[in-house]
């Protein structure tokens, strides 16, 4: 054993502490660098986007939270897995915002815990499709996609007509108000209420017509 | 991103010593492993199973150059592009930079096409090919999903080949249609009209375009129509572009004739949007598409 230190590496090979230690730190280098400074940045932890309009000049648009209607829509849309088909995720290729609109910025999703931008599009992006089709649209399709597009392959979801879940949702906003959603205690008091009489089919509509439409007449 | 970006410079710094101090490890780690060693490879000091040792070779070259190739771009790439906190690079590369001149670009191929028609009336461009070819493969990529590829149309998206129109069919009116979209809005008569006056009022519609009906339900349903529809579909039923009211005497329907389906409309109410292209295509699209869909109907 009279040469055990000679080799760097042996020093770490023989001390287990010291080599979870660093091995710990190694392996953290790469989350400490790229996530750890996002919360730190105004452009996505900020509700504001900043863009410029047809002229050219510069503008700010302020991202509002979603009302509880809204809110109850959002988690429909992930319980039918509508994410699964449907990007949210306008990316900054001319190809893709001559097709959608404004490419989708990050304070946009500020408010969603978890953000929708999805991986797979066997169906169009959704994220500027608020104001683009009428709410009697988005119903018939919704029932039956085959009844406005022939050739659509998209499922039916024929059960949405029935009440939507209010029970839950002021906890849920009290959830959010958590992790940053600032909902005011009058808001949270006044959803259920804001539920009540509506269908899924609603809360998801009223998602929908919301998408994307804080951006929607910028390009 | 912008330098103005980060709540405060501590991140910017943050950044850029982490970094430093990882690509400068790399190196401390390569430098101090790069010997090569003359002589017989040592042998590890530890024994197990009474004979097994283990040698203490150093990195295979192969390997150990690779790595001086990733430290290399590593400085490389953080010189030009940006990753040390808030420095830009030296190329000073963005993505929304990227995107602009992507657009730029675009816009200096396609402008002088648009620009020669610009001068020229919605009639004159409708009669000149390129312009009408042109027209067609905008209809068909922004137009296409919702009033078919042959324009005419699919349930509750009108036809634009008919020549008969919702909100009228001057040039300048599609133009204003496209431009800014429409909003049709037909109130429902649910809670408003008994079933029995609903049922009669869809006979007299029907009977105004000469489809079969009962005609003692149509009589009783023109007294409903009179007092409840005349606003907006007008005293003859020939409907009112200001409104968008269709003309329900022409048997051309947005949906279907049958006497469900205008029952429907009328117990529910109607609410059909067509989305403004103005903002997103600009005037000179806009124009081209207005030429087409005009063409479409005045040959
Ligand atoms: C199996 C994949 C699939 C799933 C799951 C799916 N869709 Fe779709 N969706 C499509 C396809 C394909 C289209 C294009 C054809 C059409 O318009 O029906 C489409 C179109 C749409 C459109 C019209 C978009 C546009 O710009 O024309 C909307 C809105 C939409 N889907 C909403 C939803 C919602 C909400 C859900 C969940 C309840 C959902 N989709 C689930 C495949 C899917
Ligand atoms: C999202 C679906 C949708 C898209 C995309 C769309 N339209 Fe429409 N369009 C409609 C609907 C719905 C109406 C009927 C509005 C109403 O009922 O008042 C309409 C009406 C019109 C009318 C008026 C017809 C009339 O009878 O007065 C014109 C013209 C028209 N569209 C042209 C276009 C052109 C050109 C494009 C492509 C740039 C286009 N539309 C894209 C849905 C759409
Ligand atoms: C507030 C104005 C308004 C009133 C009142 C109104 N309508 Fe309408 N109606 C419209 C508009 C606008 C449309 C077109 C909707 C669309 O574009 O989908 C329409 C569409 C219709 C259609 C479908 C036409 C087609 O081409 O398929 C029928 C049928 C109809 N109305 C019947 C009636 C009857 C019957 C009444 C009275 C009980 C009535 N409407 C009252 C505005 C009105």
């Amino acid at each position: 054993m009279a040469n055990a230190q000679k080799n760097s590496h042996e020093a770490i090979e023989r001390n287990v502490a010291l080599m979870i230690v660093l091995t710990l730190l190694t392996v953290s280098v790469g989350g400490l660098v790229e996530i750890v400074p996002l919360f730190f940045q105004h452009s996505l932890t900020k509700p504001v986007v900043h863009t410029k309009d047809a002229q050219g000049k510069p503008v700010q648009v302020e991202i509002k939270p979603y009302d509880a209607l809204r809110l109850a829509g959002r988690d429909i849309y992930i319980r039918e897995g509508c994410y699964n088909c449907h990007s949210q995720m306008v990316r900054p290729f001319r190809a893709e915002t001559e097709r959608y609109g404004h490419f989708s910025v990050a304070a946009e999703s500020i408010y969603d815990h978890p953000f929708q931008w999805g991986s797979k599009r066997t169906g169009p992006d959704l994220a500027r499709v608020g104001g683009r089709y009428s709410d009697s649209w988005h119903r018939d399709h919704l029932i039956n996609p085959r009844s406005v597009v022939p050739d659509s392959n998209m499922p039916a979801f024929p059960w949405l007509n029935r009440p939507v879940d209010a029970s839950m949702i002021k906890e849920k906003m009290q959830t959010l108000r958590i992790v940053g959603v600032p909902y005011t205690d009058a808001e949270i008091a006044a959803a259920p209420g804001a539920l009540t009489g509506k269908s899924e089919m609603d809360a998801l509509v009223a998602y929908l017509q919301g998408l994307g439409t804080a951006l929607s007449n910028f390009k | 991103m912008m330098s103005a970006d980060f709540t405060s410079n501590f991140w910017n710094l943050y950044v850029i010593v982490l970094v430093v101090f990882g690509v400068g490890l790399c190196l401390f780690v390569l430098m101090t492993n790069n010997k090569r060693h003359s002589g017989p490879v040592e042998v590890q000091p530890h024994v197990w199973d009474e004979t097994l040792a283990e040698y203490n070779n150093p990195l295979p070259r192969w390997w150990l150059y690779l790595f001086w190739a990733t430290v290399i771009f590593s400085i490389v790439y953080l010189a030009i592009y940006p990753g040390l906190g808030s420095f830009q690079g030296f190329l000073n590369w963005s993505s929304v930079g990227q995107y602009e001149a992507e657009i730029g670009k675009a816009k200096q191929k396609y402008d002088p096409i648009y620009a020669k028609f610009r001068g020229q009336s919605i009639e004159a461009l409708a009669r000149n090919a390129e312009a009408r070819a042109m027209g067609g493969r905008l209809f068909a990529t922004y137009c296409a999903q919702c009033h078919g590829a042959d324009a005419k149309g699919a349930p509750g998206f009108p036809n634009l080949t008919d020549n008969d129109w919702l909100w009228g069919g001057a040039p300048e009116t599609i133009v204003q249609t496209i431009t800014d979209g429409r909003v049709g809005v037909m109130t429902p008569f649910d809670g408003v009209l008994s079933a029995a006056d609903v049922t009669d009022v869809a006979n007299y519609v029907r009977a105004l375009s000469n489809l079969p009906n009962a005609s003692d339900a149509a009589q009783r349903g023109a007294m409903v129509f009179a007092a409840n529809c005349v606003v907006c579909h007008g005293p003859d039923g020939r409907g009112q572009p200001l409104l968008g009211a269709p003309n329900l005497t022409d048997n051309v329907w947005l949906v279907s004739s049958s006497q469900a389906q205008i029952e429907k409309n009328v117990r529910e109410g109607r609410n059909n949007r067509m989305p403004g292209f103005g903002d997103f295509l600009g005037e000179d699209k806009v124009k081209l598409l207005a030429a087409y869909v005009w063409g479409l109907s005045n040959k």
